[in-house]
């Protein structure tokens, strides 16, 4: 049984975290992801939902909390934002090391100064080395969806490693719109009780994230990249699986592909302007150009064939990054171009920065991008590998 | 009142452990872990004991252990023991072990939080009173006139105060400890684990090393730094002030001996003038004032 409620992206943060029966969420309030902590509060204090609720005093606490919770066995939620989850990075890199399936909600928001609460990604895209899995969402069903699938990756004995939902603040999180849920029921049998890979247990104690010197060291960070290889191998797998199970649309894998198979110039994003950008080549496509769209899902483990694959077939690949690493290019150009560079034949290549410290990015804005390359393409020449789109004199 | 002959013949903490010869903190693991049992989980961020442990895949300790970072230990002994309330369990004493600069400094926010949210654990600060892993720096519980390594004509502040600090977070019980007191050790370690609620012990653990003192006398000089009043054992329960049995006496100041024999059994205090073992003297004396004007009474209303 499925049920259609209407509520914000913050809200079905705080739902899915219910359905999938997280036991603890240590968490801080932090503007726009506010509303998810004071959701939880509220489902946890008023008996909805069974469970600790946390009120750490700090982020920096909320991820040690999550990580100490985790580690005792419980399934374990948080969420945070920008300069929150600048404050946790030293911890972030502790629960991925120590394989807890910890899943955390990223409300995007820009990073000061100066203070700027509106989204761009530059936050969760400064943690890509943090071990972490990172799945980017364009639609508040999808917020929904890929919070309960990230805990039945992540816990996965193959995987064991936490995830970060990320979705932009205030475009999503504070927007209403029609979502549908599967009952508690269901659920259950899609994601069952929590049996953790390791737990801290008195009847066989172990040392855990002990000194490892550097006969060991190595080898424990190879384990945890094999392990992001195997949530690249099912991640597919689980979305269809629950696509399928509640009837639900499959969002895609690692990346969604939207008219990619004929043409010529392919935009690739990530996050809400992956859902303008479907407006905008959907609008172009009828106007007789053939352009597509590969919108990223995962950013870790990022998706190298499926990108190389729609690369090969393209004559220009153009990507808009809502972030900036400041002295090359957007970061998401930067591993697009890192997947294309293996082909014999490559496609043009340029990126757009867009959107930092929310501006708009309309479907408007995205069509005007898309020609721009387009014309690259038939031109068969890039003139400015990277663009600031709508950048004030 | 227990005896050292009833203490539990079971060790949590193996020999052929990483401590430094004369080490107290490894001591007080020992006596800790006995006086608690088996069914206990330690959350130990950067310090010695993170050393102690000895190398993966090996490890000298019979309890489950949770490495943290070094800011972390009073936040992630928290959520171990939400994790576990989460999953009804009951029976687990939940035990943050860490050094003096992840509690007095680094530290201290996450204590704090997890305080004021009375968090089910028992908080522990082995305190040798510098950064004893990174080869003795100053930390905020470095005594005054005391040599490190980034105080090398002595350090110039006072010690923080951090057992009345915890007292103001108004937690059901706070108490200082020595390892050279075993008794008084093992009784308050008992009495935390039974009683609900965040509970905070800070224990004086001589560090040879760090101390420039002999191996042989770590416990010699526990002893002083109580005898001489440096060190007072006392307990703050439901916000009741009390000396503890070893210290009680001292509050006739002709039973304190001077702070000098303390002060002398160790290199970090060789460079003392005697106007500056005069000072701290004159602070002993005066702290032993202030216990003697709270002693049994609720110092935090």
């Amino acid at each position: 049984m499925v049920l259609t409620l209407v509520d914000s992206g913050d809200h079905i943060a705080g739902l899915a975290a219910k359905l999938a029966r997280a036991e603890v969420v240590a968490a801080y309030p932090i503007t726009p992801q506010t509303a998810i902590v004071e959701i939880i509060a509220e489902l946890v204090n008023s008996g909805r939902m069974k469970g600790e609720y946390v009120c750490v005093e700090s982020e920096h606490s909320a991820m040690a909390a999550s990580i100490g919770a985790s580690a005792s066995g419980a399934r374990t939620f948080t969420a945070t934002s920008s300069h929150g989850l600048a404050y946790m990075h030293e911890m972030l890199h502790w629960a991925s090391a120590a394989r807890l399936p910890i899943v955390m909600v990223v409300v995007n928001r820009a990073i000061g100064p100066p203070w700027n609460v509106f989204p761009d990604l530059s936050d969760s895209l400064s943690q890509r080395d943090t071990g972490w899995l990172q799945f980017y969402c364009a639609s508040h069903q999808e917020i929904f969806d890929t919070i309960i699938q990230a805990y039945k990756i992540c816990e996965d004995s193959r995987v064991l490693l936490p995830a970060m939902i990320c979705f932009e603040g205030f475009v999503l999180s504070h927007t209403s719109m029609p979502f549908t849920i599967p009952d508690q029921q269901d659920m259950d049998s899609f994601l069952p009780h929590y049996k953790p890979g390791w737990k801290l247990d008195v009847d066989n104690p172990m040392s855990h994230g002990t000194l490892a010197s550097s006969d060991h060291y190595m080898e424990l960070r190879y384990l945890l990249h094999e392990a992001m290889d195997s949530a690249r191998k099912l991640i597919p797998i689980v979305g269809r699986e629950y696509a399928e199970r509640f009837g639900l649309p499959y969002h895609g894998g690692l990346l969604e592909e939207v008219f990619c198979d004929d043409a010529e110039t392919v935009v690739v994003t990530m996050g809400a302007t992956g859902s303008e950008a479907k407006v905008a080549v959907r609008k172009l496509r009828d106007d007789g150009y053939r352009v597509g769209l590969a919108r990223i899902r995962a950013f870790r483990p990022f998706p190298i064939e499926e990108v190389k694959k729609i690369g090969g077939k393209a004559v220009a690949v153009a990507v808009i990054d809502r972030a900036i690493s400041s002295g090359m290019e957007g970061p998401l150009f930067t591993e697009v171009q890192s997947a294309l560079c293996d082909l014999k034949e490559r496609p043009l290549t340029m990126n757009f920065i867009a959107g930092i410290g929310g501006r708009d990015i309309t479907a408007k804005d995205i069509e005007t991008m898309t020609m721009h390359a387009s014309k690259c393409a038939e031109k068969g020449r890039v003139d400015q590998r990277l663009i600031w789109y709508g950048l004030k004199e | 009142m227990i005896t050292l002959k009833e203490l539990p013949r079971e060790e949590y903490i193996l020999p052929g452990n990483a401590s430094c010869a004369g080490c107290s903190a490894a001591l007080s693991i020992r006596l800790a872990v006995k006086a608690l049992g088996k069914r206990t989980i330690f959350v130990v961020p950067a310090c010695c004991t993170s050393v102690i442990q000895s190398l993966f895949p090996l490890t000298s300790m019979n309890i489950p252990v949770l490495n943290i970072a070094f800011a972390s230990a009073g936040a992630a002994a928290s959520g171990v023991t939400s994790g576990l309330k989460a999953q009804g369990i009951e029976d687990i004493t939940v035990v943050s072990w860490a050094g003096d600069g992840g509690t007095v400094d680094i530290g201290i926010q996450a204590l704090s939080g997890a305080a004021e949210r009375g968090a089910d654990f028992i908080y522990v600060c082995y305190d040798n009173e510098a950064y004893g892993n990174t080869g003795m720096q100053r930390s905020g519980s470095t005594p005054l006139g005391a040599w490190t390594t980034t105080t090398p004509t002595g350090k110039r502040e006072e010690k923080k105060n951090m057992p009345f600090i915890m007292a103001a977070h108004k937690i059901p019980y706070v108490a200082t400890l020595s390892p050279s007191y075993p008794t008084d050790f093992v009784e308050k370690f008992q009495k935390a684990k039974a009683i609900r609620g965040t509970k905070y012990l800070h224990i004086l653990a001589p560090c040879p090393p760090g101390w420039r003192s002999d191996p042989a006398v770590s416990i010699e000089l526990g002893r002083l730094a109580a005898q001489t009043g440096v060190w007072a054992l006392f307990e703050i329960w439901k916000g009741i002030f009390s000396l503890s049995a070893p210290s009680k006496p001292l509050l006739e100041k002709s039973r304190r001996k001077p702070v000098q024999l303390y002060l002398e059994e160790q290199g970090r205090f060789r460079h003392l003038t005697e106007q500056n073992i005069s000072q701290i003297q004159l602070n002993v004396d005066e702290a032993w004032e202030h216990y003697r004007k709270i002693n049994q009474t609720k110092i935090c209303p």
